[in-house]
C-alpha cells in the first residue's frame, strides 16, 4: 500500500480531486451562521436571555417565542443563540492553546528527530495514559471560583499531548519525502523547510483534526455543564440548559429538544467538514 | 516502559490533592471543629512532613494494597474501588459486546460494495450518531422511555447487583450499555469498513475469489484477521476511554460505579478517595492499551517482527 502512494504522481491525484460537495458548503454555511450568531448575540434583535416571564412559563414554540419558553418564562431560542457563545468559545479557545503549543512541537519533533523527538514524545504518551477528563474535572472542581477562561485554559492543555501525537505523525509522513530533501539540497533554511514546504503540506489533516477537535472540545463542556462545572447559571450554556430540562422533561419536552438539537446540528457540522477535508486529502485511504 | 508510566500517574494522583484550597484538616475536622483539634488532626494526618515523604509514605502504603481511609465514609478506599468497579467492568462489556456486534456485520456487508446504497445509509448513520454526545442520548432516551412511552424511569435506587437479581440487573445497566455501546459502535464501524475496503483489494483477496472460495469465508478468514489489527488498536484506545468518560452517563444514570463515586468523592472534598480512584482508573487505561498492544501481536504476528 504505501509503495503505490509513494509512486503515484502528485499532479494526477489533484486531477482526480473531486468537488467539496453542496453538503460539505451547507455545513460550512451552518458553521459560520452559528459563529455569527454567538459573535453578534447582543447586536442581534434577540430577546434578554436572562429576562423571566413568570406569565409564560414551559410555552411551546409560538411567534412571540420562536421555539417556546423555559420553566422560568425565558425565551428559549435567545438562550440557545447566547448558549452557543460558551460551547464555541470553549471550543475554538481550548483549540487554539492545545494546537498552539502541541502543533509546534509535533511538527518540530518530527522534522528534527533525535534525542529532542524521544524525549518529548515519552513525556507526551505517558501523559496521554493519563486520562484527560478526569484529570479536567478534577482541577476544574477544585479551581473556584469557576470561569470560562480556566475552563479553556485546563482543556487547552489537557488537549496538547492529543494535538502533538497527530501532527507529528502526518509530519512524519511528509518529512522523509523527495521534496524536503531538495529544499534542504538547495540550502533552505530548517524555519523555512518547516514553513514553506511542510506546513501547506499537513495543513488539511491539522484544520480537519481541529474541526473534530472543536466538536469534542464542545461535547466536553456540555458534560463539564451537567456536572455543574462549567459556567454559572443563569448564564446559558447548551449544556447546562439540556442538563436544568431534565427537572422538567415532563412538562416541557421542548426544553431538552431544542439545545440539543443545537449542540447535535452544530457537532454534525463540524464532523462532516472535518471528515470531507480529510478525505478529500487524505493520502492513506484508498480512492475508488 | 509500563512501570514508568504507571509511577509517573502516582504522582500525577497524588498531588491532584494539593490542588485543592485550604487543607484536609479543616474539612475533615468540620465546620465546628476548634484549632486545637484541627492542628491535631493535621499532624495525625501526616500533614506536616514535606510532600515527598507523604508521597512516600502513600505509595508504600499501595504497593500493599492499602490506598487509605475515606474521611467521609470511614471505610478503606480499597473496598470502595472493590464495590464499585465491577459496575464499571460489566457495563463496558455489555457496551461492547452490543459495539461489536453490530458493527462487525454492518462493516462487513458495507465494505462489500462501497459507496453502494447501504454503504451510504450506514456512513450517513454512523456519522450522525458521532454527533450526538451520551449526555444528550441519556435526555433524549429517558424522555422517550418514561414520558412518551409512559414507563416510569427507573432512576437511582434501581441498581440491582448481579448476585441478586441477574434480569434485573441486565435492566438497571441496559441504559448506560446501550448508550455508551453507540459511541463505540461509530468507531469501530468506521474503522473496520475502511480497513476491510483496503483489505479486499490486495492480491491474496483476488487469489482466494479465483480458487472459488466462498464470499463469507473470504470476507472472515481472509479479509477480517488482518483487518482486525486495526479495530483491535482502535478498541484498546476506546475501552480505555471508556472507563474515564463512562462516568458522565454513570453521574447522569446515579449507577455506582467509579464515575459516580469519583465525581461524588470530588464533591465532596474526599481526598484520599479521590486520589484512589484516579490512580486505579489511569494504570487501568494503561493496562488495557498494553494488553491490546499484546493481544495484537498475537492476531498478526507481522506487527512484533517489524
Amino acid at each position: 500500500m504505501s509503495d503505490l502512494q509513494d509512486e503515484a504522481p502528485l499532479v494526477e491525484k489533484s486531477e482526480k480531486r473531486e468537488p467539496m460537495g453542496v453538503l460539505f458548503w451547507v455545513c460550512v454555511g451552518w458553521i459560520v451562521l452559528n459563529v455569527f450568531g454567538a459573535i453578534f448575540a447582543n447586536v442581534l434583535p434577540l430577546q434578554n436571555p436572562l429576562y423571566q416571564n413568570y406569565a409564560l412559563v414551559n410555552a411551546g414554540p409560538s411567534l412571540h417565542h420562536l421555539l417556546g419558553t423555559d420553566d422560568l418564562g425565558r425565551d428559549i431560542f435567545t438562550r440557545i443563540v447566547y448558549g452557543s457563545r460558551v460551547s464555541i468559545s470553549v471550543g475554538v479557545g481550548a483549540m487554539i492553546i492545545g494546537f498552539g503549543i502541541g502543533a509546534p512541537l509535533g511538527m518540530l519533533a518530527a522534522y528534527r528527530r533525535g534525542r529532542f523527538d524521544a524525549i518529548l514524545t515519552t513525556v507526551m504518551y505517558v501523559l496521554l495514559a493519563f486520562p484527560a477528563i478526569i484529570a479536567t474535572i478534577a482541577v476544574l472542581s477544585f479551581w473556584t471560583p469557576r470561569s470560562l477562561y480556566k475552563i479553556i485554559v485546563v482543556i487547552g492543555i489537557a488537549s496538547i499531548p492529543l494535538v502533538y501525537r497527530v501532527i507529528r505523525t502526518a509530519t512524519m509522513a511528509v518529512a522523509t519525502k523527495d521534496y524536503v530533501t531538495a529544499a534542504k539540497v538547495q540550502g533552505a533554511t530548517d524555519r523555512r523547510i518547516l514553513v514553506k514546504e511542510l506546513l501547506p503540506n499537513i495543513a488539511p489533516i491539522g484544520i480537519s483534526f481541529l474541526l473534530i477537535g472543536v466538536a469534542t472540545v464542545i461535547i466536553l463542556e456540555g458534560a463539564l455543564a451537567f456536572l455543574g462545572l462549567s459556567v454559572n447559571p443563569p448564564t446559558p450554556s447548551w449544556g447546562n440548559m439540556i442538563n436544568e430540562s431534565r427537572t422538567v422533561l415532563a412538562q416541557n419536552p421542548w426544553l431538552a429538544l431544542f439545545p440539543s438539537l443545537a449542540i447535535c446540528l452544530f457537532l454534525l457540522g463540524l464532523n462532516f467538514m472535518g471528515d470531507r477535508l480529510r478525505s478529500h486529502y487524505d493520502v492513506t485511504e484508498v480512492k475508488l | 516502559m509500563l512501570i514508568g508510566i504507571v509511577f509517573v500517574i502516582s504522582i500525577g494522583s497524588f498531588y491532584l490533592i494539593h490542588l485543592l484550597p485550604g487543607n484536609p484538616a479543616t474539612v475533615i475536622a468540620g465546620v465546628g471543629a476548634t484549632p486545637e483539634y484541627t492542628a491535631k488532626l493535621y499532624k495525625l494526618l501526616g500533614l506536616n512532613r514535606p510532600i515527598y515523604e507523604q508521597y512516600f509514605i502513600w505509595m508504600g502504603n499501595v504497593l500493599h494494597g492499602n490506598l487509605g481511609t475515606s474521611f467521609i465514609s470511614q471505610t478503606s478506599v480499597t473496598s470502595v474501588i472493590g464495590a464499585a468497579l465491577p459496575i464499571d467492568v460489566e457495563i463496558i462489556v455489555l457496551s461492547q459486546i452490543i459495539a461489536f456486534a453490530t458493527a462487525i456485520p454492518m462493516a462487513m456487508r458495507s465494505s462489500r460494495r462501497p459507496d453502494g446504497p447501504l454503504d451510504r445509509v450506514l456512513g450517513a448513520s454512523s456519522f450522525t450518531l458521532l454527533s450526538i454526545p451520551p449526555f444528550v442520548v441519556i435526555v433524549m432516551l429517558v424522555l422517550l422511555i418514561s414520558i412518551k412511552l409512559g414507563v416510569p424511569h427507573t432512576g437511582p435506587s434501581s441498581y440491582v447487583s448481579l448476585g441478586t437479581d441477574w434480569v434485573a440487573n441486565l435492566e438497571s445497566l441496559a441504559l448506560p450499555a446501550f448508550t455508551l455501546a453507540i459511541g463505540s459502535f461509530v468507531v469501530y464501524y468506521r474503522v473496520l469498513r475502511s480497513d476491510l475496503i483496503a483489505t479486499l483489494q490486495e492480491e491474496f483477496i483476488t487469489l482466494a475469489r479465483s480458487k472459488g472460495i466462498s464470499q463469507r469465508r473470504i470476507m472472515w478468514r481472509h479479509a477480517f484477521r488482518p483487518s482486525s489489527v486495526a479495530l483491535l488498536g482502535t478498541a484498546g484506545v476506546n475501552i480505555g476511554g471508556l472507563l474515564a468518560s463512562g462516568f458522565i452517563v454513570q453521574y447522569l444514570l446515579a449507577i455506582p460505579g467509579l464515575g459516580y463515586t469519583l465525581i461524588t468523592a470530588i464533591f465532596n472534598s474526599d481526598y484520599l478517595l479521590v486520589q484512589g480512584i484516579v490512580f486505579v482508573v489511569s494504570v487501568g487505561v494503561v493496562l488495557i492499551n498494553f494488553t491490546f498492544d499484546f493481544i495484537i501481536n498475537i492476531v498478526d504476528p507481522r506487527i512484533s517482527r517489524e
